[in-house]
């Protein structure tokens, strides 16, 4: 049995620990209401760019010269799997669950017999997916540094991504990322991005009616785009991705918050007992020692 | 008084401006247009250069803006730009001074990587200084 000097100590220390989590928690909610704002300010952006893309390509449908982007190369061989995690950790089960995601797929594909490449974004990511898939991992991207994501941190990663695809490096990109529902629940997904998915057009195409006069070209407009569809994917990946983890992390703390109150409360309870019983051995000796006279 | 239309300016971080206005120039890869209301569906890249934006009570409004394409329909424009600054935030002498150390950047280049960065960012500013100059 612990004494109570031992006991005092726990608790403090505990109490300690307490209150960093309870600060992690509200400095997290405070950089998640900014992340959530970010996210809502990208959104026309990245809509009005589908709704755009969706008209384009369906001008293209089953037409020969449409870019390589678009309707990929051909083959189905490399994939390359761009997971996107956080640089930090303390937050739940986020970087875990975006890549087991990833895993699982790494593993369907050598099943298929296909040759996969993995692009880390993120430390954390790097720090799991290196153990088993060392190999694949053809390079880690860091933004540890940066204190709120912008646009040319994800323009960086699409130019990088289209310089490999290029080159041959790879047939099929795929993007892992966890998307944004509540401070409880963040959805791991994946997202094809090269050849670019291209949203129905009747869904995004507003203008299906309207006669459109196009300069330069549509195919020149086309090839402009899409490069910058991959930037803009991507950055919509990481702004869901830092409002995610602010969520994860805020809901962990506040677990670890209230878990630590639990403990407190136990230690707090025995040694009261403790301490009870120690003054009852110490009136029982007394006792004993006047009655003995 | 010009009728009004819907103009939006959209970067990919934020909407910039969206508003009601009489006109806008947008500097076309084709060449500059003008948009007024009722103008016929289009959609054009952009090159970098200035939009010039005619306010409901006449006074203009001048944004230097990179990249990006607008698109004109029945509802109004919209001009997707990869960055957007306001003409009035940028000093002439500013532009020279980092036109001055992009120059420098590009000549202690290590490898090409580093060349290509700093000849981009040479060229966007060249176009800057280029684009306030014919104002």
């Amino acid at each position: 049995m612990a004494s109570l000097k031992d006991l005092r100590n726990r608790i403090a220390s505990v109490k300690a620990t307490q209150k960093i989590t309870k600060a992690m928690q509200m400095v997290a909610a405070a950089k998640l209401r900014r992340a959530q704002e970010a996210a809502e300010a990208a959104q026309p952006y990245a809509e009005r760019m589908g709704a755009v893309l969706a008209d384009l390509a369906s001008a293209f449908e089953g037409r020969q010269d449409a870019p390589t982007l678009m309707t990929g190369t051909g083959k189905d061989d490399v994939h390359l799997l761009v997971v996107a995690t956080a640089d930090r950790g303390l937050c739940g089960g986020f970087n875990n669950s975006i890549v087991k995601l990833a895993k699982e797929r790494v593993r369907r594909l050598q099943a298929e017999g296909k040759d996969v490449k993995i692009l880390c974004v993120g430390k954390k990511g790097y720090d799991i997916l290196h153990r088993d898939y060392g190999k694949l991992v053809i390079d880690t991207i860091e933004l540890r540094d940066v204190k709120s994501i912008d646009f040319s941190n994800a323009d960086d990663i699409g130019k990088r991504l289209l310089s490999l695809f290029d080159k041959g490096e790879f047939d099929v990109c795929t993007l892992f990322y966890a998307q944004f529902k509540s401070v409880i629940s963040q959805i791991p997904t994946e997202q094809k991005i090269i050849p670019a998915s291209v949203p129905e057009a009747d869904e995004a195409g507003v203008h299906a009616n309207e006669i459109y006069e196009y300069e330069p070209g549509e195919p020149e407009i086309l090839r402009d785009l899409l490069p910058r569809n991959v930037s803009v994917q991507i950055f919509h990946a990481l702004l869901e991705n830092v409002a995610s983890e602010q969520g994860a992390r805020m809901s962990a703390m506040d677990n670890a918050t209230r878990n630590a109150g639990e403990v407190i409360d136990k230690l707090t309870m025995s040694y009261n007992r403790q301490r009870q019983a120690q003054i009852t051995t110490e009136l029982i000796e007394i006792i004993a020692g006047a009655e003995a006279l | 008084m010009a009728e009004l239309f819907q103009f939006e300016l959209v970067s990919p971080e934020r909407l910039l401006l969206s508003e009601a206005v009489s006109g806008v120039v947008v500097p076309g890869t084709d060449g500059d247009f003008g948009v007024y209301k009722s103008h016929a569906a289009a959609m054009s890249t952009i090159r970098p250069g200035v939009v010039t934006v005619e306010h409901a009570d006449g006074h203009e409004r001048k944004l230097y803006i990179i990249g990006g394409f607008a698109d004109v329909n029945s509802k109004g424009l919209t001009i997707l730009a990869e960055k957007a600054t306001d003409v009035a935030d940028i000093k002439a002498e500013d532009i020279a001074e980092q036109i001055h150390h992009a120059k420098e950047d590009f000549a202690d280049a290590k490898d090409d990587d580093q060349r290509i960065a700093a000849s981009t960012k040479l060229d966007d500013l060249k176009n800057i200084q280029a684009a306030l100059a014919s104002l």
